[in-house]
């Protein structure tokens, strides 16, 4: 069974069903009941399952955190929302020193199954703390898993994948393309949420990216094919842990790889990436692992936001400077 | 002294007499607090030798709870078996009334491993971040009132969480929040503070202007200041507190007006900032002297019970200073496999380099 859908609907879907499978599934956040969240993700979900399971939060971000730990220790799985990107800092300190810890201090015994939804990226013209890509603070820290879909139907089986999971997941979810359709496959299960994929195959040069870059990626290759190139999409899906089987095995095919994301270049994920790969595909690459990114500033005004964010040109013009090594 | 209101439920004076109370009294019987004196007497015993170990070098840390001894046991004593305890990183008396093995503490502070703890479901491992778990244990009670343990008429179904933090952890957004949160869903949880004047050298005057107990109206919620030094005051608050939790009434605050006679930790010098005077003053609000002219009087106590609690604590000390030489170090493999629930493909990867590393050292 297929149907078109956005991005939004499909996680809403993905959302409803995961309350329907399993009665201690939680919603909390901000605005989640009856306005059904800012980005309406949660629409219809109060009305549908009551205020226990779909808990509007008071507005405290470590708050929501912190209750959804005890609600974990209940028994309970909790996805919580932070409504955007700028503001899951309030939140931090609770995310990095008990959620992603607790397991480990408490030798395997207290598990954290807890889903941390976040809206992330930039691109649709908001104001400052709106726009921002955190990824690389959670992906830095042990015991988080950090995922991101990039179209529906990643969207919908993905967030529940999240919420099975017994480890806590940092969901980030591309807030610029939650209006983009796309098929939605009910029936088939896809990959594992813990694999990346090839979504485009092509053999002069890997582009690696996840969340709101891979449609970028996408369109800069089909640009790239028009020109005669022809470039391989990985979507990795996963950010933490990285899928290194499909990475490198898409790498040791076309032997150039390039790093695409929003995030600040320093110490992103796209640095990870290239030292892994320098270590272990260092004689089968014809050329230096080379990144597309955000720069190192905090995100910029929205009027000059396509200016930081990887474009089509800029991703080409990094793919050409990879070729002629 | 600052902050102590005359509201303050004293139900014992510091010289071992009986004070009535309009609104608590305590209903248990001289036996019971027999009991709770010796619990004070072993906890005492058990700290002082814990911080022994640490000069010793057994310990990379010990945080003392000299003083605190009647705020701990007699708050530990109001808790049924479905209650949920919350500490903080210095409630080493009630572990021991709950029955939380000894060497599971000084495991976190010799550093053999990081809270694996055996009676996890009903007392959650230290925080050391503080506040971090007033937020935990209120989520908890949120869990509780979803599961419908509270309220019922079959008053054993009914479950509540207690927090314990400090005086210092008041001024914590965390703990601010948990009050919120509390207050909002009218969660089953008791905010236990032990306010013992001090979080490390800061006075408690500058945590706050008003007593402690006072802030909780603003939430929404009961506060209410006990005298932390009596187990029988504490005993009787918290009953009540935790007893209006379950019963679906929502939050208290409890404010347990005491001292912290030792230093912060083991690291700590409280000479550099506190008066001894101060600390004569407190001296002689001590929760067992006191506790112990009562029995005595009562004739509930005398010398031979005493010695024999003594002899107790004497080889509890014994076995705790034996118990250091069983306590087992957490192997990297253990942790390898605990950082997740699930493995991961990547940390595998990493521990099976590392097993080859040590393998090849040992070659
Ligand atoms: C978030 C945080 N900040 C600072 C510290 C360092 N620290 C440990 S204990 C303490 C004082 C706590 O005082 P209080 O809450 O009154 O508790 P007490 O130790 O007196 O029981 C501080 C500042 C910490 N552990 N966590």
């Amino acid at each position: 069974m297929n149907e078109k859908l956005t991005m939004a609907k499909a996680l809403n879907r993905g959302l409803r069903r995961a309350l329907q499978a399993d009665p201690k599934v939680l919603l909390a956040g901000e605005d989640i009941g009856k306005l059904g969240g800012v980005f309406r993700i949660t629409e219809g979900l109060q009305a549908e399952f009551g205020e226990n399971r779909v808990v509007d939060s008071p507005l405290a971000e470590s708050g929501i955190i912190g209750t959804a730990v005890g609600l974990c220790m209940r028994g309970y799985r909790p996805v919580v929302e932070i409504q955007f990107d700028g503001f899951v800092f309030p939140g931090f300190a609770q995310i990095v020193s008990q959620v992603a810890k607790m397991h480990m201090r408490t030798g395997g015994r207290q598990k954290m199954p807890m889903v941390i939804r976040i809206p992330f990226g930039g691109g649709i013209g908001a104001v400052e703390h709106h726009s921002e890509s955190p990824e690389a603070y959670f992906a830095h820290t042990p015991g988080l898993k950090v995922v991101s879909c990039a179209n529906p139907n990643d969207a919908y089986w993905m967030i529940q994948q999240a919420i099975g999971s017994d480890d806590p997941v940092v969901f980030l979810e591309p807030k610029r393309r939650y209006q983009q359709k796309g098929e939605v496959n009910f029936t088939d299960r896809p990959a594992p949420m813990h694999q990346a994929s090839i979504v485009r195959h092509g053999k002069d040069a890997t582009l690696l990216a996840y969340g709101p870059m891979v449609k970028t990626c996408l369109d800069a290759a089909a640009v790239a094919a028009e020109e005669g190139t022809d470039l391989e999409v990985v979507d990795l899906r996963t950010i933490s842990p990285v899928d290194w089987v499909t990475v490198m095995s898409s790498v040791r095919r076309t032997r150039r790889a390039i790093v695409v994301h929003e995030a600040p270049l320093t110490l992103g994920l796209g640095a990870e990436i290239a030292a892994k790969l320098t270590e272990e595909l260092f004689y089968v690459m014809e050329s230096p692992v080379l990144r597309v990114a955000g720069f190192d500033m905090p995100y910029p005004p929205a009027r000059v936001e396509s200016e930081y964010l990887p474009s089509i040109d800029r991703i080409l013009d990094t793919v050409d400077t990879s070729l002629a090594y | 002294m600052r902050g102590q209101s005359v509201e303050m439920v004293q139900l014992l004076t510091p010289d071992g007499e009986r004070v009535a109370n309009d609104d608590f009294e305590f209903t248990g019987s001289a036996d019971d607090l027999a009991g709770y004196l010796r619990d004070m007497i072993l906890a005492r015993r058990f700290d002082a030798e814990a911080t022994a170990l640490q000069r010793h070098g057994e310990l990379g840390l010990w945080t003392p709870l000299i003083g605190q001894e009647a705020a701990q046991v007699g708050s530990a004593h109001a808790l049924r078996a479905a209650d949920v305890c919350f500490p903080s990183y210095r409630e080493h008396a009630v572990a021991m009334v709950l029955g939380v093995p000894l060497s599971n503490l000084l495991g976190l502070f010799r550093g053999t491993d990081g809270g694996h703890w055996e009676l996890l479901e009903k007392f959650k491992n230290y925080q050391i971040v503080i506040g971090c778990q007033a937020l935990h244990a209120t989520g908890y009670a949120m869990g509780i009132q979803l599961d419908g343990a509270v309220g019922n008429d079959d008053s054993g179904q009914n479950a509540a969480a207690i927090v314990y933090h400090g005086d210092g952890a008041a001024s914590q957004g965390d703990v601010n929040e948990a009050y919120v949160f509390a207050a909002s869903y009218n969660a089953p949880v008791v905010f236990f503070c032990q306010n013992n004047q001090w979080a490390i050298s800061e006075p408690i005057a500058l945590q706050s202007r008003i007593p402690l107990f006072q802030r909780a109206q603003g939430f929404g919620f009961p506060g209410i200041q006990v005298d932390g030094n009596d187990v029988l005051a504490v005993k009787a608050v918290t009953d009540w507190a935790m007893e209006r939790a379950r019963h679906g009434d929502g939050p208290t605050f409890i404010e347990a007006y005491t001292y912290r006679m030792g230093a912060h930790t083991t690291s700590d010098d409280p000479t550099k900032y506190r008066e001894s005077s101060d600390e004569e003053a407190w001296r002689g609000r001590d929760p067992i002297l006191r506790l112990t002219t009562y029995l005595r009087n009562l004739g509930a106590v005398d010398d031979a019970w005493l010695a024999a609690v003594e002899d107790e604590a004497k080889s509890l000390g014994a076995d705790v200073r034996a118990t250091i030489a069983e306590l087992k170090d957490v192997t990297m493999d253990e942790l390898f496999e605990t950082v997740y629930a699930e493995p991961t493909v990547a940390l595998e990867s990493q521990r099976r380099e590392y097993a080859a590393y040590l393998a090849g050292e040992d070659a």
